[in-house]
């Protein structure tokens, strides 16, 4: 069980009792999650776990520090409140830090499913024999994870500000596994039902069952169709620069193009806490409200988000994207929405004489932090297209692409849909068809 | 913490559990940054919980509370059980384990300077000092310097008797200067990227370190790397700096050598290895001249793997992986080791926290160090690179087609290291690019790096890991990769 609002605001109580700092924030996060994890067609771990955390901020004379606890009896919330002072206190202040914020209206969002909550070890395991009687079916290898919980997040301050949010999560991965072919699939929601694990299953296993013997291509540039999943990887790695403070700092790729035509036509981005499909709280780690931002309209990079003191920094307003304080990051959009096309994967398949057809990648690191060069492997399910038909597997190669360049060079956009991969927290991302593509090397095995 | 431990275990083996272990652990973590001559982060933490993991009716089960109540340790015990039962709904077969005698024992990390006695204002005083020289060097856009505190105190009780404390403190520190300009982003570290240099060892580190010194050059490569050439493309012969040695090792010895990944249970996540089993004991895995082992011990020095038992209980071990270029061995687990009818488990099982089930982990694998100095090995190469510092690093999820790049380089003409190379990198295969190994450099230079950022597992654990290394030679090696066609 996670705490309600009401507990939440007890411990925000008993720290005001103790703090005498000039300016207080109580941020408690409670969860209870659970992971069913299997392989080899069996389960082989299986855990939970219940958590509290304390987390208090002070400001007093332009110094601010951070402490947490986990420990809620009244000598270490006592202990917190003097310690936390104690360490502002050893601090030189810093002449731009801002007052904390006050009273906030938030638009409400409601993503807290009990049946997710309350899902037993019993459920998960039946569902996970089910995954694994279709991978016997076909003779292949079930490897994933079937995992489920609560969150709930209250943050308060002693200016009068009051913000609690609480959500389900569960989340379903499958990996299936031939002799030498893979496939995955997954799928996050807050409603358990909607994961459809025996649908993922079904996908997997044929992604597996297509890719086997799969054959060695030359490295080079392709045409690629990128599943939503790739997509959503590669994206990653570029939406975090949509940081007021990272251009300020001179640490993005966003740093001198604001306003211009960075991408193609055909790809715009947003980000929009309050979409359907997306996750998280109304407001930010300081408890600003989350706005709805257009971050890329029509290939211009149009806007950034702000947090409440870099958007002070810059002389512009917050968005409700801050990180809790203090942070070296600031803030990034974490709610992003791709707007996408109508063609399906089917029709970028048809549609194409030669290219590839990727699943996934893995291991994605940046190579430039400026031009955007990401690295990566493909993997669980690449496959070779010829005259409009996925022929075959390919073995897994590695790319060196900027992810700048590959949005200038997107030739068909896919319906966006609640995408989740194995890298990235979640998106609303459609699939994409891309051209020249640069891949450098083929693996092994 | 022994309370508590005794409830979890009392309560596990009368819910019906046939093996149980606990694990009590406090960790308490100080965190400092800075940042353009401003203290970015100052922060403490404290997490004190307890883990219960179970084997019944032959299925693994696992529950873990910070509320250390006797109802709520009593409630958890009995739910680890209830979720073994489940897992042994959908088994092929039951656990089995590796035999493991009882311990009794307490060890404590030697640390010679408690860095939580080190008044805040002193280290944000060094910090800022560090800060301040980085920005003194016009062109320097962003100067950060982190300090990283932690002290892990676990008591591990298990039902076949053992009850075995540990208390662990690490520190960590490190610097960047990163330098925007005409279009590009450069940036160095020291004493490595992504936060410094890390050991399970006291404040005394951060003396021998001796940031501010280094933060003039550090500071003066960043800005000169935007008027560098261009790491060229092609075949070259490259010597790697230890730290990036230290990451090569991990990447491409350490993770393919996890025994839970060969035998696919991180199928879904991790990956497997190409180290399937019946290459142990054959596969030329590198040159004569490599060796490298899997040591836990105190002995082998204070890295991040460094432990007296494992979260199992299995005793710290020193296990050859890479005898003169053979590979002979894994890391392993109690069940992983009865897997493949080993005697007994390589302790290699580490979990993040109280709230995490052990994984088998890397403790500290490490390259042994080889003979000669590093100004002799690059008068040695007639055409090469010579590489610094880590950037970026990807490896398929077999462990087998690698791609890194380092913050800088030059190039080696006729023994003489000439002029600096931006944005190096270089690719290969694990097995052929070890085989190229043809020179190691001597203890002189060997340093036990901590990586403290490893990921792995559902749901995923962060770990530190030790690698020593010292700087290597790797012939007709493919550079310049991550650049070509883009």
């Amino acid at each position: 069980m996670t705490l309600s609002r009401q507990q939440a605001e007890q411990i925000f109580d008993r720290v005001l009792k103790y703090s005498t700092a000039e300016e207080t924030e109580v941020m408690v996060s409670s969860s209870a999650f659970a992971l069913t994890r299997f392989a080899n067609n069996a389960i082989h771990q299986n855990v939970s776990e219940e958590s509290t955390t304390l987390s208090v901020r002070v400001v007093t004379d332009g110094r601010m520090a951070r402490a947490s606890t986990n420990k809620l009896d009244e000598g270490s919330i006592r202990e917190i409140c003097e310690g936390v002072l104690a360490l502002a206190r050893l601090q030189p202040p810093d002449p731009e830090l801002l007052r904390m914020p006050g009273p906030q209206t938030y638009r409400a969002v409601d993503r807290f499913v009990s049946e997710t909550a309350e899902l037993s070890p019993a459920t998960r395991a039946a569902t996970v024999a089910s995954v694994i009687k279709r991978a016997e079916k076909s003779r292949l290898t079930a490897a994933g994870i079937f995992s489920s919980g609560g969150s709930a997040y209250g943050l308060f301050n002693s200016r009068g500000l009051a913000a609690f949010h609480e959500e389900t999560l569960a989340e379903f991965s499958v990996t299936m596994l031939g002799r030498e072919g893979s496939g995955w699939a997954k799928k996050t929601s807050p409603y358990w039902p909607e994961l459809e694990p025996e649908e993922l299953a079904e996908r997997a296993a044929q992604k597996a069952l297509h890719s086997k013997k799969p054959q060695d291509i030359s490295p080079g540039k392709y045409t690629v169709i990128l599943e939503p999943a790739a997509v959503l990887d590669l994206l990653f790695f570029l939406v975090l620069d949509f940081s007021g403070l990272a251009v300020h700092e001179q640490r993005s790729c966003l740093t001198g193009r604001v306003g211009e035509k960075v991408f193609g036509d055909n790809i715009s981005l947003r980000d929009d806490v309050f979409h359907p499909s997306q996750m998280g709280a109304p407001f930010d780690g300081e408890g600003i409200p989350r706005q709805r931002v257009t971050i890329v309209e029509h290939g211009v990079a149009r806007n950034l988000v702000y947090s409440r003191q870099t958007a002070h920094k810059m002389g512009t307003q917050p968005t409700g994207h801050g990180f809790p304080l203090p942070n070296e990051i600031g803030e990034a959009p974490l709610n992003i929405v791709m707007a996408g096309g109508r063609s399906s994967l089917d029709d970028m398949v048809k549609s194409t004489p030669k290219g590839l057809l990727v699943t996934r990648f893995w291991y994605i690191r940046e190579v430039d932090p400026y031009r955007k060069i990401l690295t990566g492997m493909t993997r669980d399910g690449t496959f070779w297209i010829e005259d409009g038909k996925a022929r075959h597997g390919v073995k897994n190669l590695r790319f060196n692409q900027s992810v700048i360049e590959m949005l200038r060079q997107v030739e068909m956009l896919g319906q966006p849909q609640r995408t989740a991969g194995e890298e990235s927290f979640e998106m609303v991302v459609p699939a994409m068809k891309i051209r020249e593509f640069n891949f450098s090397s083929l693996t092994k095995y | 913490m022994k309370e508590f431990a005794g409830w979890a275990l009392d309560t596990a083996k009368a819910q019906g559990a046939s093996y149980a272990d606990v694990r009590v652990v406090n960790l308490r973590q100080r965190y400092l940054s800075t940042k353009n001559g401003q203290p970015a982060q100052v922060r403490e933490s404290e997490s004190m919980g307890v883990g219960v993991r179970v084997v019944a009716e032959g299925g693994w089960g696992f529950a873990a509370t910070d509320d250390l109540s006797r109802a709520s340790i009593d409630r958890v015990a009995g739910y680890a059980v209830e979720i073994a039962r489940a897992s042994a709904t959908v088994k092929k077969r039951g656990v089995r384990l590796a035999t493991q005698p009882k311990v009794i024992d307490r060890w404590e990390a030697p640390c010679r300077i408690d860095p939580f006695s080190i008044p805040v204002s002193t280290v944000l005083e060094l910090m800022l000092d560090v800060d301040r020289e980085l920005r003194r060097v016009k062109g320097v856009t962003l100067a950060e310097v982190c300090m990283d505190f932690r002290r892990i105190e676990q008591l591990f009780l298990s039902t076949a008797g053992s009850e075995i404390a540990q208390v662990k403190t690490q520190t960590g520190a490190g610097f960047v200067a990163t330098s925007f300009a005409e279009g590009e982003i450069q940036r160095r570290s020291y004493p490595n990227s992504f936060g410094g240099q890390y050991q399970t060892r006291g404040y005394e580190l951060v003396g021998e370190l001796d940031l501010l010194a280094h933060a003039p050059r550090i500071a003066e490569e960043a800005v000169a790397l935007h008027k560098a050439d261009q790491c060229p493309t092609g075949v070259k012969d490259i010597i790697l700096e230890g730290s990036q040695v230290a990451l090569q090792v991990h990447e491409s010895i350490g993770h393919p050598i996890e025994l839970d990944r060969v035998l696919g249970t991180e199928a879904n996540f991790a990956g497997m290895s190409f180290l399937t089993l019946e290459k142990l004991g054959s596969l030329k895995y590198a040159s004569d001249i490599v060796n490298v082992v899997a040591d836990a011990t105190p002995a082998h020095g204070p890295g991040l793997g460094t432990f007296a038992y494992d979260d199992e209980g299995v005793p710290a071990q020193s296990t050859p992986i890479i005898k003169d270029g053979l590979f002979v061995g894994y890391l392993t687990s109690r069940e992983t080791a009865a897997a493949i009818r080993q005697a007994r488990s390589g302790g290699a099982m580490r979990a993040e926290g109280w709230n995490r089930i052990p994984l088998i982990r890397m403790t500290n694998v490490s390259l042994l160090p080889g003979a000669g100095k590093l100004a002799d090995l690059i008068a040695d190469t007639d055409d090469g690179i010579y590489m610094e510092t880590n950037r970026s690093w990807s490896i398929d999820d077999r462990r087998y087609n690698f791609q890194f790049g380092t913050e800088i380089g030059w190039e080696i003409r006729a023994g003489k290291k000439t002029r600096m190379l931006k944005n190096p990198s270089y690719g290969g295969m694990t097995t052929e690019f070890w085989n190229s190994c043809d020179a190691i450099c001597g203890p002189e230079h060997w340093t036990l790096w901590g990586v403290p950022n490893c990921g792995k597992g559902q749901p995923m654990q962060t770990m530190g890991t030790g690698h020593g290394a010292s700087p290597a030679r790797f012939r007709k090696v493919q550079v310049g990769v991550a650049y070509a066609g883009n």
